[in-house]
């Protein structure tokens, strides 16, 4: 935790993408919802989840949403990793329009423009800090050579590098979060989404990954992260509070 | 991870793969050894034997009884111009007899018979010649020995040329054959034939004299003095005749006619026929039914090993739906979920592939063992349990590989 403030990404490593079926524009605003709803069906009666959002992120911003439990907060971040798609309106993201795209290159703009970071850290338990690490150049292609080396690069950038060969179980909480921010940097994406990265964690931990994803917005990356913590929003540029699936409000801060 | 569970679900697949290895291995050793029979009976060959008919088995030992019964001169004559389709007619007599050479002496099965002796018999000539019609013309008194009664008789000296003592009478040594195969009528009808036999038990090897020369010395009939405490005198004219046809179609067709005749002139049933095409073909049917039932139970046991492998996958899917979410997020396609779960469930089934081969290997050693069942394993039959528990490894692993990409990502997630 003392390495916290190193210099994080202090070597820029450029990432070949391995699959070019999908094109991906990385201009200004790389993120456009337009009139976009979700609904959700779980019994009879329709439970519209997120409502007419409109919303442009640009590239490189630092974004925090927040609202109360149930606003629809996950929902949202999991829509702008393609992990889902909408019921209406659209969503362009890296110039192409999500409900257009096909499971597989849904999959691929996950694997290489994206990384996800969540509150339960999410690794796989059979799997060591490398492996974990490598798991998202695997499904890009990577050689197992060239994972290998970056994932042990990552490991010493999150302050992990002697504790390369440990399963997630015999790290701390604040370990294993870094361990998953290292994974969702594996293939150096545009934009890094965080539903409650602190959520589970003490204050110093919980600062710690924050300071991380500080550097990581300093060195250009788009950050967005869901969080109910006032002090948490106050390091985003904008915040975005939801209500009952609408953007009820959006505050710009110049710093 | 479940090591136990996944040794357990196995078992289906190892015992699958062991019933298929076993079976193949029966029905090739018995594949194998109808050949060999065929091989040293001839396809085409109808064997008639003389054996001792039912009821003199029964009568009592003690009192002096003469019988005459077996086939005759009669018989072969008639074979030969009765029925059709015969190529040649082979009849043959044998004595169990001492013979003499300087000053060794053996024991040896003298075998009275014709030239064309060699054209039913799978001996070959070494050196010399076999017996002739000239021979059998002139009932001369010459002998072809086979290599047994060579190593035994003579040590140094060159056999052929020589004369040799049988009885009473030389005969000299024309020809050295290769041994006849001792087991030549193959093990199940061994049985039948000791029972003719005449002291097969002790004799080394065989020599042939014209069967004229053996009418002539000998006598028309042999007289065998059986029966351990009374005195069985037995007559019996010729032991075997060997009737040969030309094609193989024809064989059941002569043996109907052959029987037809045999039975009109023999009241005694002291006769037995032996085809060798019909062995074979009985042997095929018993290789046949043991593949059913060794085949039935291949299947059942792959089916339920295979169905057991589908639920192991099925619950490790469920164990592990958090693990799918989260490697579809991290970028992963619905076909590599496929890929995962699939080549999991492969190494499963070819673990149990693999030590099926091993079990299934044993078992057709123990089967020889224990039944003398021939058996051999071929390495197509290996290959074959390999490629079996690959197919049953895909057949009961797609399904739950195919349950577990198409679960939604973000519910995956949302799993405890
Ligand atoms: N798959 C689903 N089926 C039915 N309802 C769902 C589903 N996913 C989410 N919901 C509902 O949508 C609403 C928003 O859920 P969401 O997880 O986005 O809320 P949230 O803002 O992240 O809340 P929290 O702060 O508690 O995490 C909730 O009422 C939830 O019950
Ligand atoms: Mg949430």
């Amino acid at each position: 935790m003392a390495k916290a403030d190193q210099e994080v990404g202090g070597g820029k490593t450029v990432i070949q993408q391995a699959n070019k079926t999908v094109g991906f524009d990385s201009d200004a605003q790389i993120l456009v919802m337009e009139q976009l709803c979700k609904n959700y069906y779980p019994g009879a009666v329709e439970l519209k989840v997120l409502r007419d959002i409109e919303l442009t992120i640009t590239r490189g911003e630092s974004v925090a949403i927040m609202g109360p439990s149930g606003s629809g907060k996950s929902t949202l971040l999991n829509m702008i990793g393609c992990l889902d798609r909408p019921t209406s309106g659209s969503y362009t993201l890296g110039g192409n329009n999500v409900s257009m795209l096909e499971d597989d290159q849904l999959s691929l703009i996950r694997g290489a423009h994206i990384g996800f970071v969540f509150q339960s850290f999410n690794l796989i338990d059979q799997l060591n800090v490398i492996e974990n690490i490598e798991i998202p150049m695997f499904y890009q292609g990577f050689s197992e050579h060239d994972s290998a080396a970056r994932a042990t690069e990552l490991a010493q950038m999150v302050g992990l590098g002697d504790r390369v060969g440990h399963r997630p179980s015999e790290l701390s909480g604040g370990q294993q979060q870094r361990v998953a921010i290292a994974r969702a940097l594996a293939n150096d994406p545009l934009i890094i989404l965080a539903d409650e990265p602190t959520g589970n964690l003490d204050s110093q931990s919980g600062a710690d990954i924050l300071e991380i994803l500080d550097r990581l917005h300093e060195q250009g990356k788009t950050i967005i992260v869901v969080t109910h913590d006032d002090n948490i929003a106050a390091h985003a540029r904008r915040v975005i509070h939801l209500l009952d699936g609408r953007v009820k409000r959006q505050e710009y801060k110049d710093k | 991870m479940h090591r136990l569970r996944s040794t357990l679900t196995t078992l289906g697949i190892i015992f699958g793969v062991s019933s298929v290895i076993a079976m193949l291995a029966i029905g090739e050793g018995a594949s194998q050894q109808a050949q060999q029979q065929i091989a040293r009976l001839g396809s085409l060959n109808i064997i008639v034997k003389t054996v001792k008919p039912p009821e003199d088995q029964k009568s009592t030992t003690q009192e002096m009884s003469m019988k005459q019964y077996g086939l005759t001169y009669t018989d072969a004559e008639r074979f030969q111009n009765s029925i059709p389709n015969v190529r040649i007619v082979v009849p043959s007599r044998r004595i169990s007899q001492q013979v003499r050479y300087r000053n060794r002496k053996v024991s040896t099965e003298i075998l009275g018979t014709v030239p064309w002796y060699t054209d039913i018999s799978p001996i070959r000539i070494l050196r010399g010649r076999f017996l002739s019609s000239v021979d059998m013309h002139y009932r001369q008194g010459i002998c072809v020995v086979d290599e047994q009664v060579v190593t035994e008789l003579f040590a140094f000296d060159d056999p052929l040329g020589q004369d040799i003592k049988i009885a009473s009478d030389y005969y000299r040594v024309v020809g050295i054959v290769s041994p006849r195969d001792s087991d030549r009528t193959g093990s199940n009808i061994k049985d039948d034939v000791s029972s003719t036999n005449v002291g097969s038990g002790a004799n080394v090897g065989t020599i042939y004299i014209p069967l004229t020369t053996v009418k002539d010395r000998f006598g028309e009939i042999s007289i065998q003095v059986s029966g351990s405490s009374g005195a069985n005198i037995e007559k019996i004219e010729l032991q075997e005749i060997v009737v040969k046809v030309n094609a193989a179609n024809e064989v059941l067709r002569t043996q109907g006619v052959l029987e037809t005749l045999l039975e009109r002139f023999h009241k005694k049933n002291d006769y037995q026929v032996v085809v060798p095409l019909e062995k074979l073909r009985l042997a095929k049917e018993s290789a046949r039914i043991f593949s059913i039932v060794l085949g039935s139970i291949a299947a059942i046991s792959l089916l339920v090993g295979g169905i057991g492998i589908m639920n192991i996958m099925l619950a490790t899917v469920s164990e592990r739906t958090r693990e799918i979410g989260i490697r579809r997020a991290l970028g992963a396609r619905k076909r590599d979920i496929i890929i995962q779960f699939l080549s999991e469930t492969l190494l499963l089934t070819l673990t149990g592939g693999v030590l099926g081969i091993l079990l299934g290997s044993a078992i057709p050693f123990l089967v020889t063992y224990f039944s003398k069942h021939p058996t051999a394993i071929t390495g197509g039959s290996l290959i074959l349990a390999f490629g079996i528990s690959a197919a049953v490894g895909i057949t009961f692993g797609l399904y739950p590989a195919y349950r577990a990409a198409n679960m939604d990502p973000i519910e995956s997630l949302r799993h405890e």
